[in-house]
């Protein structure tokens, strides 16, 4: 605990003081495999962090503990100063739409074009666009990514890279202030690897969005990280920039920086 | 909704439509040696579209249905569990259960009776042509032989129990899809459960159906 103290005192990388996200003593469990065990952690507007941990060590579901597609033991999770957990399913909802959430698998419909899939985030009916404003919307999130040849085909007629893309257009489409990537370039060449973490640095610096990226690929970190935080036995364990942590002498955490 | 009662309707039609053409005439043809004994050959209408209306026609139509219809929307829904669309859908403020669930229950409980009238009228059809292979008999005769005893109690309680089919068939796939885990092998698994728990619940739903029916009388 010394290693966390140390490096979170002299980490200097707050783009803002006051937090966006805040996680407070976030607790989960699946039977008697604790996963989660009291993880706080802070997300200052602007700021960039990647949860870096083992796999198997909770990073999703902390994820979907954020997003609320899972219901945590114990803890607060705060957005945009609100408790998730507090809300009720509408003021979910609004809260979602502030939110993007890029899955690890992609998740796009299969049974959906491209150009469907990308307007289905616009089917809230509490959202009221004109048919023309979502077609300009489509074409822009698509060409953002470099893809807007694809609208009218089906995602098993994409890479995988595409379709990394594809999803991220969907995520952009609602101008999210948040985006929270889950282990974005996992099943990805390194070269496509490298152009996802681009176009997401990229994404950061174009629409000014904040970012919890989920992750153990220690290239996709490097180039995407202003600040980390290492998942270890459900805790926040250490938090820091990547040359801060990748100093540290303590045997956890160099696990991460030696391979 | 509209779209999920087409493609059911439509994906189960052609082996729906095949299945009943050859279990009327079969049913015929191996009916008709015992009745010649009789001398009671002129019935064969009558007791084939009887046993295909009363219990044959639903009961086999709602098997094929589950194994159509059932694996695919247990495999289906499955698929996209493990792949997180159904996180995704909840994630774009799309209510997953109303989208993916209620259309599909509804889909299949309204598309599996019109199938089994369908499935009833082709299998009479392929009665006729069994009549025909062996003896001639005219389609004027034929059925007026099918519709001189045939009456409402006859077919209400049969069209009805068809909406339990549906809604069974419909909510086990559903269901089985939803609680998919363990990825691809769960899929199949989910897939695979579907038909058996479906096809297990048709001949429970039908056999609590015949105790009904003969309760209040339609037999």
């Amino acid at each position: 605990m010394e290693t966390t103290n140390t490096i979170l005192k002299e980490s200097s990388l707050h783009v803002s003081t006051k937090p966006i996200i805040s996680i407070r003593g976030l607790k989960i469990a699946f039977g008697s495999n604790v996963v989660l065990d009291g993880f706080n952690l802070d997300l200052n507007k602007g700021e960039s962090i990647v949860v870096l941990g083992k796999s198997g060590s909770g990073k999703s579901v902390l994820i979907k503990c954020i997003i609320g597609l899972l219901t945590p033991d114990a803890g607060e999770v705060l957005i945009f100063g609100e408790d998730v957990l507090k809300m009720n399913h509408y003021q979910l909802d609004q809260v979602r739409a502030r939110l993007g959430f890029l899955f690890q698998s992609n998740a796009l419909y299969d049974s959906m074009t491209v150009k469907e899939n990308l307007e289905f985030p616009l089917r809230r009916h509490w959202i009221k666009i004109d048919q023309k404003k979502v077609d300009k919307m489509v074409i822009e999130a698509l060409t953002n990514v470099g893809l807007a040849h694809t609208v009218n085909m089906m995602p098993s007629e994409l890479s995988g890279g595409m379709r990394k893309r594809i999803a991220l257009a969907r995520t952009l489409i609602l101008r999210p202030e948040v985006i929270l990537y889950d282990e974005p370039t996992t099943g990805l060449d390194p070269v496509t690897g490298k152009e996802i973490s681009e176009l997401m640095v990229e994404i950061a610096d174009h629409y000014q969005t904040s970012a919890i990226v989920i992750s153990h690929d220690m290239r996709c970190v490097r180039r995407t990280a202003e600040r980390i935080a290492v998942l270890i036995n459900g805790k926040c364990y250490a938090q820091g920039t990547y040359d801060e942590l990748k100093k540290s002498t303590d045997i956890l955490i160099k696990q991460f920086f030696d391979t | 909704m509209l779209r999920q009662c087409y493609l059911i309707g439509n994906k189960s039609l052609p082996l729906v439509g095949i299945t009943a053409f050859i279990m009327g005439l079969v049913l015929t043809i191996q009916l008709r040696p015992s009745l010649l004994e009789y001398g009671a050959e002129s019935q064969i209408p009558y007791i084939v579209s009887y046993a295909i209306i009363r219990e044959i026609g639903p009961v086999i139509t709602a098997l094929i249905f589950a194994g159509k219809i059932g694996s695919s929307i247990g495999a289906e829904l499955g698929s996209m569990k493990v792949t997180e669309q159904i996180d995704a859908m909840e994630v774009s403020g799309t209510n997953p259960f109303k989208y993916l669930v209620v259309t599909r229950v509804l889909a299949t409980t309204l598309m599996l009776p019109i199938l089994v009238i369908i499935s009833d009228g082709i299998s009479i059809m392929g009665s006729f042509v069994g009549v025909n292979i062996r003896g001639v008999m005219s389609f004027q005769l034929f059925f007026d032989q099918v519709f001189r005893w045939l009456n409402f109690s006859d077919i209400f309680p049969a069209v009805i129990k068809t909406f339990f089919f549906g809604f069974s068939v419909g909510m086990v796939g559903c269901f089985k899809g939803y609680q998919t885990s363990r990825g691809t092998e769960g899929v199949g698994l989910s897939a695979n459960s579907s038909v058996v728990i479906s096809s297990m619940l048709i001949f429970l739903i039908d056999l609590i159906a015949v105790q009904i029916t003969d309760i209040l009388g339609f037999n």
